[in-house]
Parts: structure tokens; C-alpha cells; sequence
């Protein structure tokens, strides 16, 4: 088993945090894991991105080109990432912020609408957790229970108070899953 | 070194410095290395400072300045004796550490590492030799040749629109917060020996205090390159070269004049 | 000790505290800047020295200064930053000094780019600097080894006065993995007796690398010699995958050995013989396995991120016994998995077509 994931949005939208949480959250499940940034001049406006890659065996490249999971925050990256994922991939767009039309008939689309969600939870900064509990709700690799705990391990302390409000994202990004307009 | 025993009616007057070591130099007849470098070693005595000294010599005429003195010692590559003294000193804060560089070491490929130790304060000394001219290459302009100087590689004389003019180190040093103590004497004759002498006391006094970055520049001789019989040359530094580096105080911190 | 996610420049950092070492010095260039500022943090908290150098020039000289005092020192950086430090590198090997230097590759040449690269193979491992040495090199491929090799390259440089470099990319010091740190070793409280601390009691030390006379200048040349020839008899490291009964080896060092093997997996799932050479040491080159090895495989794919580098000393090693070709990526490209694959195919059907290359399970008749 191999399953590789691509988050990308702005800087700013703990894009590189959610990525981790993921990462350690498999490595917390036993998995081989990898995460990597992408970084340099990238990392100034456009998309920041990263890449997790949770396996059961080493890991050979922690670069993927054709991830089987995209998470896409913003039109760009939604852009970018569309035409890379594999064959029968997944990928998960933020219908807050997407507009554009998805153009692939062999892959999945997820749209979620985080960023609202996110707002009605109280705090913008929870998008990401929207996303990634709907990510691991379509593609069942990790349980929510790990993700949960790797959230309560790696929170930084100054976010502690957000804890509880970031397992509520996971859970109503997890819903967005049964949305029926996750379709083929 | 042969020692003469001295019977009751004798003085001792005048003897080697215990910091320099007992080997013949490479330097040249009527060269003024062997004062600064005489200097140097008596006022490290004098400061009980021989065995907690660690000298970093440069690539230049002085380039075994490591083995002359009776101490530890190394050697930097060419202008990085400052770099190498910070990481000496960083690690052993409680020893001295001492640079012995020559101008075109310290001014001109060591530049940066001299304004970088000075800018951060670095607690080391530096001994500035500056006689305007590359010596062990066999001549050639330094960094701080005068203008119209000939040199090897300036055989027409130093000729300013093509290649500048000399940089004074001891004036550009002491515009930076972090140096302490920075001053240009000469070694052209006895009165000026003498006030070398006691810049130098200074610079390893404000190092011992761990008062920050101490430079003692020298106005030296080079009879050999300049093409002048000792005597002229020491008489060509009181009349071509102090014209151009002026003597004197440059930065004197408030504190060092406590020492 | 546990596991925890570390990223690559920050583990080697942490690995080099906790091997004891007492001073850093080091100057901001991507992709290793997370390296310098672990330190800066760190080693202030621990009292330890952490300097900022103006340069890379003055950093490796900082680097050689301390290192004359007997203390366990490194410094780090990328490439281009990299080549300004090959002189003091010379300084150092000609003073025959302990150090580390970790260079974390990226595209070249010029000021390149800041993506993953294996361009300084033949900068790295023929001299880094003029006159005649080698450093060692150890060349990770995980956060995990480049956490082990950190520690085992201050032993190595105490152990042989030398000059470690570990050689990592891109992409191993921008990457999480999980991984384990050693526990902590105290410094060192004792100076070898060649340190520079101070003549009190004992005889002036001197340290310097300058030999006016022909004759003691090859002298001292024959003593590193003899210092490098002990080493290539007793420091090459390698490891390898899938070798058993391989007939075609893939040979690659770090990020690249990593990602050979994914592509080196697949091919297995689909019946290929094949096995995976990863040189830890890059000098010294592991040269006797891997001669031992072309003994018993058909050919040889070298993969690298540069335009064939290693690749000439696996044509030395395994001496024109078996045909030996290269797959390589530059300027920061990344080989991937299925183009390695690609190869690995071609070279499967070449050999079953080409005449005179023996298989091994031709060879077992």
C-alpha cells in the first residue's frame, strides 16, 4: 500500500501544519511516512504545497507527481493539481474559494465548502481541518482517531484552546464526504 | 640561544623576549617585522601572557611568524587570520588570541574578515603591519601603496585613475561601534618605537579585560622592495608614508582609558 | 527514545549537538538554512559556541580555527557556499584537522537553483580543495541516516584528524520523516595534545600547512596518503537491497538510491531480477563489494541527479567486467520511480538480446 497526498493553497492556510498532522499521524498508526515541502521562491504567493506520503514499505520518492490525493485550497492550486492526480484519484477542492469547472472524467472530486464551514465553527483558521477530515473520509487510510490524536500531540501550545474547535472541523469535513455531490 | 653567564659586576640589560622563539627569521637586512614583531613578544611578557597566547599568523612576509614566537601558534590562509582568530577565541574565551597580518593580508584579500571581526567586537588583537607594498611576492602594489609608488606590478607609479587610491585601515575600522581600540603608530624610529610599544600593552590590556576588537597598525619598512638602504627606508616612511597614514588614536573606547 | 517527525536539516543539526559538538559556524543559503538556525537556538542554549560568519569563506576559517583547538566543530551549507569554503577545506586537510561539513546539494552550476541536486560529486569526493586529499563522504538517503551518519562523521574525523563531509540534498534536509535521535554525549573536556591551548607546561604547538622544502611537503603528502590509504581499507559502507540473485544492479547514493529503489520494488513485483547498491561512503568508494558483486550480476544502471558522476568510479570498481550505463537528472530535476523503471526494463530486455553478457543464472550453469 502506498497513498499519496498533495495539500496546496496560500501561504497562510496551514497548508504545511495540515500536511503534518496527516504525517504524523501515520507514522503514530505504524506507517512508513514522508512529508516535504515544496519550497524556495515558490513560497511567496502562488501555491504552497506539500506533499505526505504514507506507505508500507519505504518510501522511495517523498516527491510525487501523480498524487492519488490532491487537496486543493484555491484556484490555483486547484489549477495545478487537477491534471497531475492518477488515474482514479481523488481530489478535494474547496468550493468556498473554487470556481473553476472540473475538467477530468476519471478521477473523483470532493467539493467541500471549508472555508464556510470553518466561519460558522467560529474561526477561519480551521479550513484545513475541514478539508483534511473530508480527504480521510473519501480516501480511508488513517482512522479519525489517529488524526485526532496527532492533532492533541503536535497542536502548538499557543493553539491549544483550538483543540476541541479542530476536532469538530475534522468531523464536519468527514460529513462533506457524504455530500452527495461527491460524485464520479 | 647561547647563554653567558653574568658575573657579580655585570647588568643585564638587554636580552631576547622569553615569547620569542631562539631561531634565525627569513626576514630581510633593515625589515622592521623584527621590531614589531620584538615588541609584541616583550609586551606579552611583560603581561605575564606567553602561556595562554595562541598567534595566528598570515600569508605574507610573516607567514612563520608562528614559529618566531615561543607560544602556540598557527597558520591562516592568505587575509582569513581574523576568521580563523574568531573561531579560536570563541571556543577558548580565556585565552589571548592574536592576529600578525600584513597590509595586503588585512586590506586587501582579508577585507572582509577584518571589518567583520572588528564590526562584531571580536576580543582578539590585531597586529597591522602596513609598509605599503607586497614583500614576499617580490613587490607588487598593495592596498595601500601611495600614489605614484612604484611597485613590480605598478612600474609606472600607482596610477590613481586606473587603480585607486590606498585605503586606510585604521580610520575605516574605527567608524565601527564594535572596535575598541584602534591606532597607527611607526616603527620608523626610537620615540615612535617606543609609543608602539605601549599601543601594543593597550590592545592585549583591552583583550584581557574582554573589552572587544584591539588593532595596533605599524607604518613599517621594506627596504628590499622599496629599493632603499634601511636608513632611507625608515626616513622614506616618516616622509612619504605618515604623510598619507596620519599617527595617531583612531577609536579609544571611554573605557580603555582607564587601562 | 522514540521516533519523531524531524526534518532533515533540523535531525542532522540536533545529531550534531548531541554528538558533542561545541562549536557552529555557518552563513544562510537555501536548502540548508534550518540547519544554521536550529543552531543558532540550540547551542546558545546549551553555552555552546554559534556564530554567524559574513561568509562562507570566513565561516570555514572560523571552522579551522576552532578545530585547532581540538573541539568537535562543523559548519554547513549548499553548494555554491559550498565551493568558497574549499579553501580553508585545503587549510584544514593540510593541517590535518578533525572537522564537519554538511553540504546540503543543490542545482548548479552558477548560482543554479535551490532544488535537490548530486552536482558536487566529483567537487566533494576528489578533493574539495587544491592539492591532494580526500575528504571522507557520507551520503545519506533518509532523515534516519543522515541523523547516523551526522555522528558517525565526527567519529570518523576524530578518529582520522580528517575532514568529514556528509552529503545530503534538497531533498533530504526539506523533508519530514520519522526518526530517532541519539541520546545526548556530553563535549569533550579533554584537548588532544596537538590542540592549541596555550603553551603552559609544555612545548609551543604549531599548526600550518606550509613546507617550503619539495622533499618535506611530499613527506608530509606520503603522511596523508598513508592516513587516506587506511582509510579506504576500513571505512567503506554501503548497503543493498534485493542482491541475492540479482542480475542487473541499480547503483545510487542518497535521494536518488532512495527513489531506485522504489523503482528497483516494482520491478521485482513484476518478476525482474533486480537489486539495489546504495553507497553510504562516497569516499571512500565501496569499491571491494561492489567488484565482488560484479562478479555475479550482468550489467549496471548508475541513477544520479547530475550528468554521471559516481558512475565513473563504478566503472572503476567493477573494472570493464560488466557493462555499466547511466540514468541521470540535473538542475534539480528528481528522477522518478517509473522513469528508473523504464530503464531498468530497457536494460532487461538488452541484456536478454546482447550477446556476451552473461547472465547470472547463465552463469550458475
Amino acid at each position: 500500500m502506498q497513498m499519496e497526498f498533495v495539500f496546496a493553497g496560500f501561504g497562510g492556510q496551514g497548508i504545511m501544519f495540515v500536511g503534518q498532522v496527516l504525517a504524523y499521524a501515520g507514522m503514530d498508526t505504524g506507517l512508513e511516512v514522508t512529508w516535504i515541502p515544496s519550497y524556495g521562491p515558490e513560497m511567496r504567493g502562488g501555491t504552497a504545497n506539500c506533499c505526505v506520503v504514507l506507505a508500507d514499505r519505504p518510501i522511495g520518492s517523498p516527491v510525487v507527481h501523480y498524487p492519488q490525493v490532491a487537496v486543493a485550497f484555491n484556484n490555483p492550486s486547484f489549477e495545478k493539481y487537477e491534471p497531475a492526480i492518477a488515474p482514479n484519484g481523488l481530489l478535494v477542492y474547496n468550493s468556498s474559494m473554487i470556481t473553476l469547472d472540473r475538467t477530468r472524467s476519471d478521477i473523483e472530486y470532493l467539493p467541500v465548502p471549508a472555508t464556510v464551514i470553518a466561519d460558522e465553527l467560529g474561526d477561519m483558521r480551521l479550513t484545513n481541518m475541514v478539508m483534511l477530515g473530508a480527504a480521510i473520509s473519501a480516501r480511508p487510510t488513517l482512522s479519525l482517531d489517529a488524526v485526532k490524536q496527532a492533532l492533541d500531540d503536535h497542536l502548538p501550545s499557543h493553539r491549544r484552546d483550538l483543540l476541541e474547535a479542530n476536532f469538530m472541523a475534522l468531523e464536519r469535513g468527514m460529513a462533506c464526504a457524504l455530500n452527495p455531490a461527491f460524485t464520479k | 640561544m647561547t647563554t653567558i653567564a653574568l658575573n657579580e659586576t655585570s647588568t643585564l640589560v638587554y636580552q631576547r623576549p622569553h615569547s620569542l622563539a631562539t631561531c634565525n627569521t627569513n626576514y630581510c637586512p633593515g625589515c622592521t617585522h623584527g621590531i614589531a614583531h620584538r615588541l609584541l613578544a616583550e609586551a606579552i611578557d611583560e603581561l605575564g601572557l606567553q602561556e595562554r597566547t595562541i598567534l595566528v599568523a598570515p600569508v605574507g612576509c610573516s607567514v612563520f611568524a608562528y614559529k618566531y614566537f615561543q607560544m602556540d601558534g598557527c597558520e591562516a590562509a592568505h587575509g582569513r587570520a581574523p576568521a580563523m582568530a574568531t573561531g579560536i577565541k570563541r571556543v577558548q574565551p580565556e585565552k589571548m588570541v592574536v592576529t600578525y597580518q600584513g597590509d595586503g593580508d588585512l586590506a586587501s584579500i582579508g577585507m572582509a574578515e577584518i571589518v567583520h571581526a572588528a564590526a562584531r567586537g571580536e576580543n582578539i588583537t590585531t597586529i597591522f603591519v602596513n609598509n605599503a607594498i607586497y614583500g614576499m611576492t617580490g613587490g607588487q602594489m598593495a592596498p595601500t601603496s601611495l600614489p605614484g609608488q612604484k611597485t613590480t606590478s605598478s612600474p609606472f607609479g600607482r596610477d590613481t585613475q586606473m587603480t585607486g587610491y590606498p585605503v586606510r585601515m585604521s580610520e575605516l575600522l574605527s567608524t565601527l561601534d564594535g572596535a575598541t581600540y584602534i591606532v597607527r603608530r611607526s616603527l620608523h624610529d626610537i620615540a615612535n618605537i617606543r609609543k608602539a610599544k605601549k599601543a601594543i600593552l593597550t590592545a592585549l590590556k583591552v583583550q584581557m579585560n574582554g573589552m572587544g576588537f584591539s588593532m595596533v597598525e605599524l607604518l613599517s619598512s621594506c627596504p628590499t622592495n622599496w629599493g632603499l638602504e634601511p636608513s632611507e627606508a625608515l626616513h622614506w616612511i616618516e616622509k612619504n608614508m605618515i604623510p598619507a597614514f596620519p599617527l595617531g588614536d583612531y577609536k579609544v573606547h571611554e573605557e580603555v582609558k582607564s587601562l | 527514545m522514540t521516533k519523531q517527525m524531524l526534518k532533515g536539516n533540523i535531525a542532522i543539526a540536533e545529531a550534531a549537538i548531541r554528538a558533542g559538538v561545541e562549536a557552529y559556524f555557518g552563513y544562510p543559503i537555501t536548502p540548508q538554512t534550518e540547519l544554521l538556525e536550529h543552531m543558532s537556538k540550540r547551542m546558545i542554549e546549551l553555552k555552546r559556541v554559534f556564530l554567524q560568519a559574513e561568509s562562507e569563506v570566513a565561516a570555514i576559517n572560523m571552522v579551522y580555527g576552532a578545530a585547532c583547538t581540538g573541539v568537535r566543530v562543523m559548519t554547513s551549507s549548499s553548494s555554491p557556499g559550498f565551493s568558497l569554503m574549499q579553501e580553508g577545506l585545503s587549510y584544514i586537510a593540510g593541517s590535518e584537522l578533525p572537522c564537519v561539513v554538511v553540504d546540503v546539494m543543490r542545482g548548479g552550476p552558477g548560482l543554479g537553483n535551490i532544488l535537490p541536486s548530486q552536482g558536487d560529486y566529483f567537487q566533494i569526493t576528489r578533493s574539495a580543495g587544491h592539492g591532494d586529499y580526500h575528504p571522507i563522504v557520507l551520503a545519506p538517503a533518509s532523515v534516519q541516516e543522515a541523523i547516523d551518519l551526522t555522528v558517525l562523521a565526527f567519529e570518523l574525523a576524530d578518529k582520522y584528524r580528517h575532514i568529514v563531509i556528509v552529503a545530503a540534498d534538497g531533498l533530504i534536509g526539506q523533508m519530514m520523516e520519522p526518526a530517532e535521535l541519539p541520546p545526548m554525549q556530553a563535549v569533550a573536556t579533554e584537548r588532544p595534545s596537538w590542540a592549541l591551548t596555550g603553551a603552559k607546561d609544555r612545548e609551543p604547538n604549531a599548526i600550518a600547512s606550509f613546507y617550503l622544502k619539495a622533499e618535506e611537503e611530499e613527506a608530509f603528502n606520503q603522511k596523508i596518503q598513508t592516513t587516506l590509504q587506511k582509510i579506504q581499507k576500513t571505512e567503506q559502507r554501503s548497503t543493498e537491497f534485493y542482491t541475492d540473485d540479482c542480475e542487473i544492479l541499480v547503483v545510487g547514493y542518497g535521494t536518488a538510491g532512495r527513489i531506485a529503489l522504489s523503482a528497483v520494488q516494482t520491478a521485482r513485483d513484476n518478476g525482474m531480477k533486480v537489486g539495489l547498491f546504495r553507497p553510504l561512503t562516497l569516499w571512500p568508494f565501496p569499491e571491494k563489494r561492489l567488484s565482488e558483486l560484479a562478479d555475479v550480476v550482468g550489467a549496471c544502471l548508475v541513477v544520479e541527479m547530475n550528468a554521471g558522476q559516481m558512475v565513473e568510479d563504478v566503472r572503476l570498481a567493477t573494472g570493464g567486467q560488466i557493462p555499466v550505463s547511466f540514468y541521470g537528472r540535473m538542475g534539480g530535476v528528481i528522477p522518478m520511480p517509473d522513469e528508473i523503471l523504464h530503464e531498468i526494463e530497457t536494460h532487461c530486455r538488452q541484456l536478454k538480446n546482447c550477446e556476451g553478457i552473461v547472465t547470472l543464472s547463465e552463469r550458475a550453469k
